[in-house]
């Protein structure tokens, strides 16, 4: 039996700034239903390889292909159709803060897939009860909590009907007490067969949901493999060490 | 009683009726100077919304050349710009350069001042949008790439919506900066406010009472203009978005 064919495949990306390089020669691959972790040291390369699969930052080399298209072969035409296919979800959610959790959701519909007025209300009532906020729909983004911002920006990225997330440090910008609820929602899109890419730093949480670790460090991919990856003891890898310090500081 | 019947005597009360005459007469300019500042005001906005939008997101010559266009306008006095169009400057373009009009392009009065100040007032607008879309949180934009926006799209339904309403107070400041330089487009013969106090003055030789009258229309019509935008800016104001300030106690 043959492999599936990656849904998504990130191909030997290079990302060079003012002469660095932020990402080397990265490769990856995502089959459906997949959900897989990055966690490395700040600075590491982890958000600028999210904002590579998009093409949010276009790589100086390499390609992104989703369900087997180029996004360089897109981007020559019409990137913004590959975009809408991948939903991103940012550390500072980054939500639209003149409209209402309801516009938020509904706003991408009908100016990018020109759906009338009414279908997108509907198709955004449904993806806010889906995370739990349908009686928060008409509340603007400042009267929202964090983690009630992510679960929004979460349905904003839903209603669009991604076949891929990529989720950047979703609670990295919220109280411990808020991140469950945040997580929870993860949580049950991975069960229900999204497919998904996550930056965090929760390692407790990705341990449990992942069956994939890929640890980043200046730019490259040091190490890849199951969660047992990151126990540690005598002779564990770098990624080992990187979390027996994130548990020194978190007491976990 | 002797006071009384000097108070109402013919003389004085004739001075009175032909005062509020021509005060009347004045205060009929504000119709003219309204038209005036609504209409450069509205092109200045036309023209200083895409300015913005290209210095803050546009190609680099094509920011130099915005560049280019605010450092002249601001430059240049109003008063040299209104001669400059009116007398012609499009003639001289026409005459020289190319060969655009069949007839001469003769502006009126009122068309030569408002395209003066509209001019000058979008290099200044610009500046206002330009300090507001770069208020407005970069990452706005990303999300909205992100969902598949085109850049266009994006700063026309995600950005713009913002920055034009945290420009308001910034725009009513605008606004009662030009309507003060709109008394200038006396010098070319608009009927406005300064046009018609200047002929009433200079015929009746009552300068202070007309030129304090005047000044008195020009304070109502600002106080009404800024009150105007201050209720827009409430009614616009986005739920929640804090706009109230640190206190420290004392």
């Amino acid at each position: 039996m043959t492999e599936p064919r990656p849904l998504l495949e990130v191909s030997r990306v290079t990302r060079v700034i003012d002469g660095k390089k932020i990402l080397d020669d990265v490769s990856l691959s995502l089959n459906k239903g997949d959900l897989k972790v990055v966690i490395g040291p700040s600075g590491g390369g982890k958000s600028t390889l999210l904002q590579c699969v998009n093409f949010l930052q276009v790589p100086n080399q390499g390609d992104v292909f989703l369900d087997g298209v180029s996004a360089r072969e897109m981007s020559r035409h019409n990137i913004n159709l590959f975009r809408q296919k991948i939903g991103m979800i940012f550390q500072d959610f980054n939500l639209f803060d003149h409209l209402s959790a309801r516009d938020n959701v509904a706003i991408a519909l009908r100016k990018v897939k020109g759906q009338k007025k009414a279908k997108a209300y509907q198709r955004a009532m449904e993806e806010l009860d889906r995370v739990g906020l349908a009686d928060k729909a008409d509340l603007y983004p400042s009267q929202l909590s964090g983690g009630q911002k992510q679960r929004v920006s979460l349905a904003r990225a839903l209603a669009m009907d991604p076949m891929v997330m990529l989720l950047d440090e979703p609670t990295s910008a919220l109280d411990p007490e808020l991140i469950g609820e945040v997580l929870n929602v993860i949580a049950q899109l991975s069960y229900s067969g999204m497919t998904m890419l996550m930056v965090t730093h929760q390692i407790g949480f990705a341990r449990h949901l992942t069956k994939e670790i890929i640890f980043m460090e200046a730019g490259r991919v040091v190490e890849t493999g199951p969660p047992e990856l990151l126990e540690g003891g005598p002779g564990g890898g770098r990624a080992a060490e990187f979390c027996a310090k994130l548990a020194e500081v978190t007491g976990r | 009683m002797d006071f009384f019947k000097n108070l109402f005597s013919p003389e004085i009360l004739r001075a009175i009726t032909d005062f509020s005459q021509s005060a009347l007469f004045i205060a009929q300019g504000s119709g003219y100077t309204v038209a005036l500042i609504a209409l450069a005001m509205l092109l200045g906005l036309i023209l200083g919304l895409p300015l913005s939008t290209i210095t803050v997101y546009g190609p680099g010559w094509l920011k130099k050349l915005t560049g280019l266009y605010v450092w002249f306008f601001r430059g240049v006095p109003i008063l040299v710009l209104m001669f400059l169009i009116y007398f012609g400057f499009f003639d001289l373009i026409e005459s020289f350069y190319f060969k655009l009009f069949e007839e001469r392009l003769v502006l009126t009065p009122f068309k030569a001042a408002v395209l003066s100040l509209g001019l000058a007032s979008a290099a200044y607008q610009s500046q206002i949008f330009k300090g507001a879309i770069l208020s407005v949180q970069s990452g706005q934009l990303k999300a909205a790439l992100a969902l598949g926006f085109s850049k266009k799209r994006a700063i026309i339904h995600v950005i713009l919506p913002q920055a034009l309403r945290i420009s308001i107070p910034a725009w009513s400041n605008e606004y009662s900066i030009l309507l003060k330089d709109s008394a200038i487009a006396y010098v070319l013969g608009t009927m406005e406010i300064m046009a018609r106090t200047r002929f009433m003055a200079s015929t009746t030789f009552a300068h202070i009472r007309f030129y304090l009258f005047a000044g008195l229309l020009y304070f109502v019509l600002t106080w009404l203009g800024v009150k105007l935008l201050a209720v827009l800016d409430k009614k616009v104001r986005i739920p929640g978005l804090a706009h109230d300030v640190f206190r420290a106690e004392d």
